[in-house]
């Protein structure tokens, strides 16, 4: 079963132009119930009908877990992607019907924490929203820095400053400030959490930097807001279904397997929960492995595959679904 | 008595290593005299521009002062030494109050040191992969006696009598982290009378 199969029907109740780039949607329950339970660090897979195209994106919610009348979530705008966030930009409007998932959380507080450490980069502050609403009235010290790359593209910079004072601090690349990792990292009291979410080099340079100073792996948290990636059309044989089914271009392998009617899990829809973990049954040529998912070992043994976000390269492949 | 009463090793029973220095913002010491030569072997190999990293604490043998000297000369940020467990483990959550993110903890020597000091990173915030034990020098038990929460130090029979109760306990594998003790139990609670045969076991 998938977190999808469930969908919760939602009205648009407000749409806000947050700067030039990025739109908060509000959504409540078309009988204006109370919307399932969430905590800090959970995102909704938001279903998009977009002119007979079916689209379905992940975006973390970013209001408060104790508020359950409405959810809010933050989109970018992003021109070079499908179309998923244009269409939320363009055609979303308040009053307008949808669909959402009910929230998943992969990128969750530790609980045990003695102090959360949050680390933000652009659009990645969202989840970090409720996560701060979270901290603060569970009275856990925490701390978020947040950067980004201008001071008119950096979403709610003032509003946390306003909200959360002392804890917030801010960083726009556009005023020559940036994060120093390895002070902030050195400087942690023990037991401390550290959280990141925001481009794919700012991850990595603060699990590196984390690891490096000797942080156990088990207090260093990221998420990526990873999209599937694009790339060339190819065939997939369907082994139980006994179907072959084309991947667009534009298409991912798990849209494609929906697509075809056949039954398959998914929660993250961005190579990082494991849902859509799928056996390859034959692979004659080159899967490119895009998830956050699979080991090494794993992806050399050429047996798995991530359908939300993962490709295939060559003659044939043929997948246990 | 019968055989039965030996149990098979539970998963409480703790388990040690080697020890081995890993990336870390700064490194934590504690020893007692049969772990002092771990903490000199992985020292000694560290590069001199660590050694500001180093913090050493030491409970030496009474009377004992060549080790002392040895782990002196090793050129640590901090070194101190402390005539108890208790107070080099009170020492070590004084200065682990004002560590950070990235401490290692390395322990090396009795069961007891290395149990206290175990409990005592736990309980300032350190993850367990950030702490390391050898087990070096005698197997003697920290035990509490769990009739009467008597703590017995160095206990190297099988059973043991408590010293305050004067119940006799059969010292458990049980470990209980949070006190850094074996479990004692009286081993005889249905016939006082009956003959146990006290055995050197922990040595
Ligand atoms: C757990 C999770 C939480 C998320 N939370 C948020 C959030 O709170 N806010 C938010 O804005 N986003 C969030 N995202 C990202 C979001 O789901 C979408 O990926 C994003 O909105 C872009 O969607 P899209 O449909 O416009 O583009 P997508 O099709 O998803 O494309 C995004 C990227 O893919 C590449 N790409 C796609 N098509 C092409 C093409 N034809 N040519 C070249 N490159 C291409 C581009 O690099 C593009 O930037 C989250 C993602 C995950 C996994
Ligand atoms: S749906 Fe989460 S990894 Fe694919």
């Amino acid at each position: 079963m998938s977190a999808s199969d469930h969908l919760i029907p939602v009205v648009v109740s407000n749409v806000v132009e947050v700067n030039p780039i990025i739109k908060r949607f509000e959504f409540k329950h078309v009988n204006g119930d109370e919307l399932p339970a969430f905590s800090g660090g959970a995102h909704i897979v938001v279903e998009m009908l977009d002119d007979g195209t079916k689209r379905k994106n992940p975006y973390s919610l970013m209001s408060s877990p104790f508020e359950r009348d409405q959810y809010a979530i933050s989109v970018r705008r992003d021109d070079t992607g499908r179309g998923g966030s244009k269409f939320m930009h363009e055609q979303v409007r308040p009053g307008m019907e949808m669909k959402i998932s009910a929230p998943v959380n992969l990128f969750s507080l530790d609980l045990r924490a003695k102090k959360h450490l949050m680390i933000a980069g652009g659009i990645g502050i969202t989840p970090f929203i409720a996560q701060m609403a979270q901290a603060d009235k569970l009275g856990v010290p925490f701390e978020l820095h947040y950067a980004a790359r201008s001071v008119s593209q950096a979403a709610y910079m003032d509003s946390l400053a306003d909200r959360f004072g002392d804890h917030v601090s801010c960083y726009c690349d556009d005023q020559g400030e940036g994060v120093d990792f390895e002070t902030l990292l050195s400087s942690q009291p023990l037991g401390t959490h550290v959280y990141v979410c925001g481009p794919k080099g700012m991850i990595e340079r603060v699990v590196e930097t984390a690891t490096h100073l000797g942080w156990p792996a088990a207090h260093v948290h990221f998420e990526h807001f990873l999209a599937p990636p694009v790339g060339e059309p190819f065939e997939v044989h369907l082994v139980k279904a006994g179907i072959d089914i084309t991947v667009g271009a534009e298409q991912s392998l798990l849209e494609a397997v929906e697509a075809s009617g056949t039954p398959i899990n998914c929660m993250c829809r961005g190579g990082a929960c494991g849902q859509c973990e799928t056996a390859v049954v034959a692979c004659d040529g080159e899967i490119m492995h895009n998830d956050h998912w699979l080991d090494e070992e794993q992806r050399a043994s050429k047996q798995l595959i991530m359908p939300c976000v993962s490709r295939f390269r060559g003659k044939r492949l043929e997948l246990d679904l | 008595m019968s055989e039965s009463i030996i149990e098979e090793s539970i998963l409480s029973r703790p388990t040690y290593g080697t020890l081995k220095i890993v990336p870390g913002l700064a490194h934590y010491f504690l020893a007692d005299a049969s772990g002092a030569e771990c903490v000199i072997r992985v020292v000694q190999e560290l590069p001199r521009d660590m050694m500001d990293k180093v913090h050493i604490l030491y409970v030496p043998t009474p009377g004992e002062a060549a080790l002392i000297t040895s782990l002196y000369a090793l050129g640590a940020n901090r070194f101190e030494h402390f005539p108890t467990i208790e107070e080099a483990v009170g020492k070590l959550g004084e200065w682990l109050s004002d560590a950070k993110m990235g401490t290692q903890l390395y322990l090396a020597g009795t069961e007891g040191l290395v149990g206290q000091g175990v409990a005592k990173g736990e309980e300032c915030g350190l993850d367990h992969t950030a702490v390391q034990c050898e087990h070096r020098g005698s197997l003697a038990r920290r035990v509490q006696c769990v009739h009467c929460k008597t703590m017995i130090e160095d206990v190297t029979t099988q059973p043991v009598k408590c010293p305050s109760c004067e119940l006799l306990l059969f010292v458990r594998d049980h470990y209980s982290r949070r006190l850094a003790a074996f479990q004692g139990v009286c081993i005889n609670a249905e016939d006082p009378t009956e003959e146990i045969e006290i055995k050197e076991v922990f040595k």
